[in-house]
């Protein structure tokens, strides 16, 4: 891999750029066989791939993506990042892959442009305020930032935001991870497609896996994909909303619904947000690119389906709700707006697991929110692949917790009251 | 008519766009790009603009960035300004990014930056984001309002230009109810710079505008397509007058349902790719011939149109008519190759070559025509696939949509004159492509060679399309260098997506009227006046406006919270508990339903008494709970948490209505139809006495947990005998209307016996001494009801309910977290709610939470609820609440702090 750095960018530049290659090798097909098979190349997938090359040494992989890489959910995410979850699970998990993007640019040598800029989530009523002051002493428990912040601090850390008694439901306060922030979601899916091609990789685009093999013991044995079979014993499957539809070529059956999300984006303007703020009560969250458009994001569609345009009364709801919050952003203009397919599991959170059938991984259900995980989501379940059993910090997002009822439910903590 | 750019006056005509008028001032300098900071005049003539954008300036908080002034229509004192230059357009420092172009390829961001460790988002970035972005962002609240309308019609034609107008014309004549939009502040479309169409076009709209059946909508773009054929338009309502009437919305927001649609929404031309391409001065040759010809702006005065089909000749001929001198009109299908241009901030030379002869030619305006692209967006984001069709060098409508067609231009349908193909590019020196990005032809290349060969991947890194412009001028062009690079087809390559909106829309216009007391609306009780007059202080709990206490004087929350306790307590309090969510559920098989829905058992639940019912999700935890009463054998009053409400409804409906539709059962949600007024404390039934038409409430009669139908002073009443404070008690229901007069008769009552109002802070704490559960605080989703003590409610004999199987894994039962009491040491420490439990302070693994706590207004002492890992195996034990930088020993005792008998209940 050529290195990446200032001073090739400058010595290129003289030279009118000519001696760039290829981020990532680009296999025109798939070799027979591999020690483990990617299904999925979005961040998740090819930071697995990566983290098996490069921890565990397993090099002959290929990560097989039906489209190009990076343009699921990973290249549409409105890429919030933050640690301050409120089972001890879900932070232990977060805050593994946090850890990793302080780094994340250095160890790929590609910048993923990781901004910590403070991550605000808005408390607009009593019952926020309770769950909250939560989320906040579990976290410092934990050894994980988060600080409350009265209606006027939080107005001190993002000056745009409408503090004021206008307001249909006003802002009592906020939670603040200054750890929080966003990076770059394009970066991340190619930055680790580089750095895993350089370690032996094969990253194949425009190939959809479209069966799973097993052997008369009922193991896996290979992938049936749109240019041809590839003997392997171990495939670990990190397909986002699709995730379901490859597991049942298995027979696998999984606890994910797929629901479309969507997000939008306006004009670009000079820096005018600060941070991120969100809001869960009244469904938005926005923060400003590095392009100078503001990113904002809403709650999910009413209803399951597989497509990727939801309907417009999403996007005017949640422009409600940034008017409402940013009363001066009104006169902004909607640029861009498009979905997602995200899996959800009963308990919003991710599935890290094993399954029953022998050398079938899975790594999904990472819903509204695995953007942030994807260094540390890849780094565990490189580790479970690699080692057929899961690391201690997601040994608890296993299918089994299903059956035996332990969830780990975010959501459910911030159940409405009465 | 005046106006100012950058401060300096100048004079418009009527019907002038900013950059028509600015044209004929001779100002062709009219902004400057994202990532170079290049001067640049107008490209086009319309929305397709990518270089001029402008802020408009009306005062206070109603500036607008990023207008484009191709759009953008003058009127009389307007203030426009240029955006993304310091100190001034002519004189930009930003510029000094051209000079260092050779360093800036695309993403070179990606390639750099890196060092040292947290240096990108304390150093680089800011810098970067300083010198991105375009306008200025207005920094006051909107003042200006926006409207929002439904309609529907037969035929929605989109596009007013020669097949839009045909389409309408048509339609209205065959009495259909047809609505016909257009982004321009005209209909017509491309009639409107043809002086011989003017006498048609007129008769046509005349007949338009007199016929009721059609609605006619300027200024309004069609910006996307959603399923069954619902469209969003965006219309401008009052950004084009001087003095806007206050009454009319700056923008309105149309959903219009349409049962056909008809998309005729033209073509855009093609700019051309060569060196310098880019320079004030340079434009697409259809918007030089709409600057001369509509308005009576002559972009130039010695013009070379550079083209690439025949409609070269038509530009040429229809400049050369306005009074612009054609210096020379060069094919390049007779092997001409553009070599450069120059000029700072105007064109002044274009540099040609053929066959290694080389010239330059003088010029002010070089007109480009490089083809037409038609505008399928709307098609596409209907779902239809196009297809490439290489004479016009462009996608065309190809496979069908039920119930849209496309029709003129935008369906392909031009004459061969427009048929160029994709024109030859001069890829040397700096050739742009995407011209509001900065994206040039080598960068296209560049990104190729770097492996980024999908087009989207090209489209992510170089940024190429992404502009506010979404590459309507630049994505034909740029598909055709990528593929080139890649010895690709096309086809083969493909389109990026056509996302909505076509062109961007006003977040105000998204939101309408949704701001402030319309953001949501605002839920109150029929009594919510007479609590106001009383001085509550009210909370939101959903939708829903709550008093939360009733302070009087001097009285803080705290001490009006503890004196509505213990008047509860010592004599009677009136509460208002109409906003509990109530259902009620009837028919032959009204106890089967319930008997599946809830966990406890109904069947033998004698009519007249009521129950405290618990409901699980599939999952077994505990998702709502409220008092059920059984008016009579197959009829259920049941009642739900606040917030719960429309949830469980739903969950009924749900199940009712799809996994046992053979139950004979139906359910009404009478929320909205019964007033609750609590009546709680020793006295209650003193108070209530006299107001129930002498219905016998004794205790004998009436005991606790019972329900009777009679009459309040003569107005239907359902009374309960229920209890949430602890105190004997009872909720009257009546109906809505009648909530205020039976609050008033219930007050004077309550005054009488020495009692008053209490909020929901009361009942939260005297609930909390009693150790009554709030679903929601005690609860979390994970709760089952072994949890917080509630396996008494199970009706064991059942054969199923709602999350009974769940509660059999393995995981249900074992160490799980229980609904235990805490004491501190010092009873006036208040534990904080939320706050986390260990076993010591060394151990920093949480045990559990603190769910409630509260000073205790009437047992001497705080009191505190909370979830503790074995919580019942810990009575007696002393825990840690561990607080910043401290912590805070605790007893573990029983949840329940007052009454553990509960002979209070049955008084
Ligand atoms: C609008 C939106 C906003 C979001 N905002 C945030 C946020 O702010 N913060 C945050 O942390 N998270 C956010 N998320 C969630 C986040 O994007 C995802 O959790 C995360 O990116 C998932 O990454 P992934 O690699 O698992 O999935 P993806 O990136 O979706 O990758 C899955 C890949 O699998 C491929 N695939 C599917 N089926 C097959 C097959 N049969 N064969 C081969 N390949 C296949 C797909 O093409 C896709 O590329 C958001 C999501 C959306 C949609």
């Amino acid at each position: 891999m050529d290195r990446f750095s200032l001073a090739r960018l400058l010595r290129q530049g003289f030279s009118g750029h000519s001696g760039w290659g290829a981020q990532w090798r680009a296999p025109e097909a798939p070799l027979a066989a591999y020690d483990v098979v990617i299904v999925g190349g979005g961040g998740h997938g090819l930071a697995t791939a990566y983290y098996l090359a490069r921890e565990h040494n397993i090099r002959r992989v290929a990560v097989i993506e039906r489209g190009w890489i990076g343009g699921g959910n990973t290249g549409r995410n409105t890429t919030i990042i933050r640690s301050n979850y409120l089972m001890p699970e879900s932070a232990g998990l977060y805050d593994h892959s946090m850890k990793l993007w302080r780094t994340l640019s250095r160890e790929l040598n590609y910048n993923v442009m990781y901004s910590p800029r403070g991550v605000m989530m808005l408390a607009h009523n009593v019952h926020d305020v309770q769950v909250s002051m939560r989320h906040i002493h579990a976290n410092r428990l934990a050894g994980v930032d988060n600080e409350w912040l009265t209606p006027a601090q939080a107005k001190a850390f993002c000056p745009p935001l409408n503090i004021g008694g206008d307001l249909r439901y006003p802002v009592l306060g906020a939670a603040l991870q200054r750890r929080g922030g966003t990076a770059r979601h394009d970066a991340v899916a190619w930055g680790f497609a580089r750095a895993a091609s350089a370690l032996g990789v094969d990253i194949i685009q425009n190939c959809a896996v479209t069966g799973l093999a097993r052997d008369a013991a009922g193991a896996i044995s290979g992938v049936e994909t749109t240019r041809g079979n590839i003997a392997t014993r171990k495939v670990g499957v990190v397909a986002a909303g699709h995730t379901s539809v490859v597991m049942g070529m298995a027979g696998v059956r999984l606890p994910l619904e797929s629901y479309p999300l969507q997000a939008l984006v306006s004009e670009p303007v000079k820096p005018a947000f600060p941070c991120v703020v969100m809001s869960n009560t009244i469904h938005a969250y926005i923060s400003q690119s590095d392009k100078g458009e503001m990113v904002i994001g809403a709650g999910t569609d009413a209803y399951v389906s597989y497509s990727q345009t939801g309907g417009l009364h999403i996007a005017t709801q949640t422009l409600d709700a940034i008017c409402e919050l940013v009363p001066q952003f009104r006169r902004l203009r909607m640029l861009r707006n498009w979905g997602g397919i995200v899996d959800l599991s009963p308990d919003r959170s991710p599935i890290l697991s094993k399954t029953d059938v022998p050398g079938l991984y899975v790594n999904c259900g990472w819903g509204t929110g695995g953007f942030k995980a994807t260094p540390g989501s890849g780094n565990l379940f490189a580790h479970t692949v690699a080692h057929d059993e899961p690391h201690p910090i997601n040994a608890p997002f296993s299918l089994a917790r299903f059956d035996t009822g332990r969830l780990i439910d975010e959501a459910a903590a911030a159940a409405v009251a009465h | 008519m005046k106006f100012t750019f950058d401060g300096r006056p100048y004079e418009a005509r009527r019907g002038d766009t900013l950059a028509a008028a600015l044209i004929r001032n001779g100002v062709h300098l009219m902004g400057r790009s994202f990532k170079y900071h290049r001067p640049r005049g107008v490209l086009a003539a319309g929305a397709e603009e990518p270089n001029a954008l402008v802020e408009i300036d009306r005062g206070g908080a109603r500036r607008t960035p990023n207008l484009r002034a191709t759009v953008v229509e003058v009127f009389d004192g307007m203030v426009a300004r240029s955006q993304n230059r310091t100190p001034s357009l002519r004189f930009d420092v930003g510029a000094v990014n051209d000079l260092l172009a050779p360093f800036l390829p695309p993403g070179f961001y990606y390639k750099t930056f890196m060092w040292p460790i947290g240096a990108w988002a304390k150093l680089y970035e800011p810098l970067i984001r300083r010198a991105a972005g375009l306008g200025r962002a207005p920094d006051l609240p909107d003042t200006d309002r926006y409207t929002q309308r439904f309609a529907h019609c037969d035929v929605l034609v989109i596009g007013a230009g020669p097949a839009g107008l045909a389409a309408a014309a048509e339609a209205a004549a065959a009495g259909m109810r047809v609505m016909l939009c257009d982004e321009q502040a005209e209909f017509g479309g491309s009639l409107l710079s043809d002086p011989a169409a003017a006498a048609g076009l007129h008769e046509t709209l005349a007949a338009l505008f007199a016929n009721p059946r059609a609605t006619m909508l300027c200024r309004t773009t069609a910006f996307g397509i959603y399923g069954d054929n619902l469209v969003g338009l965006a219309e401008r309502v009052t950004d084009h007058l001087p003095d806007p009437d206050p009454a009319l919305p700056r923008e309105r927001l149309w959903q219009v349902r349409a049962k056909r649609i008809v998309v005729a929404a033209g073509a855009i031309e093609r700019p051309l790719v060569f060196p310098g391409n880019d320079r004030p001065g340079i434009m697409l040759g259809d918007a030089a011939r709409i600057f001369a010809t509509r308005y009576g702006a002559n972009p130039g005065r010695n013009a070379v149109v550079v083209t690439a089909c025949d409609t070269g000749a038509d530009v040429a001929r229809d400049l050369a008519a306005s009074g612009v001198r054609i210096a020379r009109v060069i094919d390049l299908r007779e092997g001409f190759r553009v070599t450069g241009t120059s000029g700072r901030l105007r064109v002044s030379f274009i540099g040609i070559e053929r066959g290694g002869a080389r010239e330059k030619i003088p010029c002010d305006l070089v007109a480009m025509c490089g083809g037409w692209t038609p505008s399928i967006h709307l098609y596409s984001q209907a779902r239809g696939k196009p297809r490439f069709d290489a004479a016009l060098g462009a996608f065309v409508p190809d496979t069908e949509v039920s119930n849209l067609i496309c029709v003129g231009a935008c369906a392909g349908d031009m004459p061969g004159a427009y048929r160029a193909g994709i024109a030859p590019v001069s890829s040397e020196g700096r050739a742009f492509v995407d011209f509001q990005n900065d994206v040039t032809a080598k960068d296209l290349e560049l990104a190729t060679r770097e492996g980024f060969r999908s087009i989207e991947h090209v489209k992510r890194y170089t940024t190429t399309g992404m502009a506010t412009d979404q590459g309507k001028t630049s994505n034909i062009n740029a598909l055709g260098i990528v593929a080139g690079a890649l010895g690709a087809t096309i086809p083969e390559i493909g389109l990026t997506t056509f996302r909505t909106p076509y062109t961007p829309v006003t977040f105000g216009t998204l939101a309408g009227h949704s701001r402030g007391d319309l953001f949501d609306p605002v839920r109150t009780t029929p009594m919510h006046q007479l609590a106001v007059a009383a001085g509550a202080v009210f909370e939101d709990v959903g939708t829903w406006k709550r008093a939360r206490y009733f302070p009087r004087a001097a009285e803080d929350m705290h001490m009006a919270v503890a004196r509505e306790c213990r008047m509860v307590r010592d004599s009677v309090g009136m509460f208002d508990a109409t906003t509990l969510g109530e259902i009620e559920v009837v028919g032959a098989d009204a106890a089967e339903f319930m008997n599946r829905v809830y966990i406890n058992a109904w069947t033998r639940l004698a009519p007249g008494r009521c129950r405290y019912g618990v409901m699980l999700g599939e999952n077994g935890f505990v998702m709502d709970d409220g008092v059920v009463g059984r008016l009579a054998p197959d009829r259920f009053h049941v009642t739900t948490t606040t917030g719960g409400a429309a949830r469980v409804l739903a969950a009924m409906e749900d199940y009712r209505q799809t996994e046992w539709p053979e139950l004979r059962v139906w359910l009404t949600s009478v929320s909205e139809q019964w007033a609750v007024i609590a009546v709680q404390g020793p006295r209650a039934r003193e108070a209530l006495l006299p107001l129930v038409d002498g219905l016998d409430i004794s205790a004998a009669v009436m005991p606790h947990m019972s329900v009777v139908e009679g009459t309040f002073l003569g107005i239907e009443m359902r009374l309960f005998r229920v209890s949430f404070s602890g105190e004997m008690g009872f909720e009257v229901n009546v109906p809505a209307d009648y909530g205020h007069a039976a609050w008033e008769a219930i007050s004077a009552r309550v005054g009488a016996c020495q009692g008053g109002l209490y909020g929901t802070e009361a009942m939260h704490v005297l609930r909390a001494e009693k150790g009554f559960i709030i679903v929601g605080q005690e609860t979390d989703g994970t709760a089952t009801p072994d949890d917080v003590g509630l396996a008494w409610a199970i009706g064991k004999a059942k054969p199923d309910f709602i999350g009974k199987r769940s509660l059999t894994r393995s995981g249900m039962s074992g160490p799980r977290r229980q609904l235990v009491g805490l004491r501190t040491d010092d009873p006036a420490t208040v534990l904080e709610e939320g706050a986390q439990i260990t076993a010591t302070t060394d151990d920093n693994r949480p045990l559990g939470h603190v769910t409630s706590a509260y000073g205790g207004a009437t047992v001497g002492h705080s009191i505190a609820l909370a979830m503790i890992e074995s919580g019942r195996d810990r009575l007696g034990a002393t825990l840690q609440v561990r607080m910043p930088g401290r912590a805070i020993a605790v007893r573990v005792t029983a949840p329940v702090f007052y009454d553990p008998e509960g002979a209070r209940l049955d008084a």
